[in-house]
């Protein structure tokens, strides 16, 4: 009995799944790669990396206006794309699924469509200090346009919200409050629910930006009630330049375009054009279609192995770095909230994070070592930078042990560390 | 780098880039400290990486009467940093100009022919693309000093 539930709380040998991804198989460095930069993006499954192919090879045409057989057949193929991904966050209508370039796309979109036609002077846009530079700066140029203004919810030494400050934020100015589901800084995972109960309140609508969420936990856009979410489908074992943002079907369809051109209109004409309805609205030009089915592909594979045991995977591994990091004299964790994803943020002393990124790639270790792009979190701690460990499902305890050792190395290196 | 081969160097070369004189200069850089008397001043800043650094000048009939600098930054640039300072001390303005041309070149090109003194130590460098401007800012700075510029100096 013991033996069994020892076997469950490893998390079942997920990392066994290595073996679907190609690239885990290359030596970097000279050494296996222990790729743990899965934050920056994901590797990608023999089966994401063949449906791609077999696309070009099988199914290749352009969308949406041929009437030969190839262009349908390609067609269907894309449109069923927006239905595993209507499935993935279990949104009502795959209408409400609009596919971007990602994440960033999918927040300007809202930025430039929904918030620059609707925001005055003096509104309101609530934000937390834990965001992504992605979702900051699309804000900042929508109050230039509008003379809206940001409103930012401070955080704790711990890397969460400060209790009570959102609360104390909204308001009755307040129109839309954008917010990250996972911190890909802090790895903290915010009470989105709960937070979204609370704008809609006092009438604001709110978009969670899931980039570090979708891969790794299951994500119902209905029970969370958002407005909007926005995820990229790179850091979902998916292609590079895909991802989608849902949006509620009134929002979308009360939405004018942000781009023009081809798939996006109904009828052109000099003396005025009118629109598509959402999603093609807001889908102008020739999509990534190979991309989208690439993405089904991932969405089949993640779903397949199932969210609610990946997340069990890597929450049973980021408990084990945690303790294994913090059992290293000199390392001192960055973000350490009560909920978190698997997301380690760490310091050394006496290392600079590229220092130590560097010591670590030649280690065939690969963190990211920066601001992870979200600068004000940098500021809020006080450091330059972090060394950022972000787990996958092809993860195991062994890529813990070999970043446990080459920080060891790295702390030889610079004499920070006697007994290593 | 050779893909093929497992991707760049081994583990040897991180000693090429990790020299003790680099960890030395690290954690004791040498003239580290403000000059209020300076007649020149710049200022350095990755802001990607977070190094920033502020490089101090005394000019003396056309030569380098003395050198500082404080900032934070990896071991790389603040060691590059440091010994900076201690190779351009003494020397005619021209000269450093020309020492700063042919120590870039060290870490991007073809190594130039000429006794680079401890500043060799820096050319592992040339290894690690994406430290090549952690080593370059000081320099840069120092530059931006030398010429009088008032935008701060980037090298990322």
């Amino acid at each position: 009995m013991s033996a069994v539930i020892q076997q469950q709380a490893t998390a079942g040998g997920l990392e066994a799944r290595a073996a679907d991804f190609p690239i885990l198989a290359r030596p970097v460095r000279g050494r296996r790669l222990v790729y743990l930069d899965n934050g920056a993006t994901t590797q990608k499954p023999e089966q994401v990396i063949e449906a791609e192919r077999a696309f070009y090879r099988e199914a290749n045409a352009n969308i949406h206006r041929g009437v030969h057989w190839l262009s349908q057949h390609a067609t269907d193929l894309y449109e069923l794309a927006r239905e595993r991904v209507r499935g993935l966050l279990n949104a009502a209508h795959a209408d409400e699924i609009v596919f971007t370039r990602g994440t960033t796309e999918a927040i300007n979109l809202v930025a430039q469509s929904w918030a620059r036609t609707q925001l005055k002077p003096g509104d309101e846009i609530v934000l937390t200090t834990m965001e992504h530079h992605s979702n900051i700066v699309p804000w900042q140029l929508v109050c230039e346009q509008t003379g809206a203004v940001l409103k930012v919810v401070p955080i704790t030494d711990a890397g969460e919200l400060e209790p009570g400050a959102y609360e104390a934020l909204l308001g009755e100015r307040t129109r839309l409050v954008a917010l990250v589901h996972v911190s890909n800084a802090l790895g903290t995972v915010n009470p989105v629910r709960e937070m979204v109960e609370r704008a809609h309140a006092v009438g604001a609508i709110v978009l969670v930006d899931g980039a570090q969420a979708v891969a790794h936990q299951p994500v119902d856009v209905q029970a969370l009630g958002c407005d909007f979410y926005a995820f990229s489908g790179h850091k979902l074992y998916g292609p590079t330049g895909t991802g989608a943002l849902y949006g509620r079907r009134e929002l979308l369809a009360a939405m004018p375009p942000w781009q023009g051109g081809g798939d996006m209109i109904r009828t052109v004409a000099f003396e005025g054009s009118t629109w598509a309805d959402p999603p093609q609205r807001f889908e102008a030009g020739t999509p990534n279609i190979a991309g989208a089915v690439g993405l089904a592909a991932a969405i089949d594979y993640v779903r397949g192995i199932g969210l609610e045991r990946i997340a069990a995977h890597e929450a049973a591994l980021l408990a084990h770095a945690t303790e294994a990091l913090g059992a290293v004299p000199g390392v001192q964790l960055i973000g350490t909230a009560a909920d978190k994803a698997g997301i380690v943020s760490f310091v050394v002393d006496g290392i600079h994070p590229h220092d130590l990124g560097t010591i670590l790639d030649s280690e065939g270790v690969a963190i990211r070592a920066g601001h992870h792009c979200a600068m004000p979190v940098m500021t809020r701690f006080g450091i330059p930078g972090t060394a950022r460990a972000s787990f996958a499902l092809y993860n195991g305890e062994r890529d813990v042990a070999a970043l446990v050792e080459a920080i060891a190395k790295a702390q030889r290196m610079f004499g920070t560390r006697s007994d290593a | 780098m050779n893909a093929a081969h497992g991707g760049g160097i081994a583990h040897a070369d991180l000693r090429e880039l990790y020299q003790e004189v680099i960890f030395d200069h690290n954690r004791m850089p040498r003239n580290f400290h403000p000059m209020p008397e300076a007649d020149h001043v710049a200022d350095g800043h990755n802001p990607l990486c977070g190094d920033q650094l502020t490089v101090y000048l005394r000019l003396e009939d056309g030569r380098v009467a003395d050198v500082s600098f404080v900032g934070h930054g990896c071991a790389i640039s603040k060691a590059s940093a440091s010994l900076m300072t201690e190779a351009v001390k003494g020397r005619p303005v021209a000269e450093v100009e020309a020492l700063f041309h042919d120590f870039h070149a060290l870490l991007t090109e073809e190594a130039p022919e000429r006794d680079f003194g401890k500043l060799q130590v820096l050319a592992g460098v040339r290894e690690f693309p994406a430290r090549v401007k952690c080593a370059t800012l000081a320099w840069h700075t120092l530059h931006n000093a030398l010429s009088g510029a008032r935008e701060t100096a980037k090298t990322e």
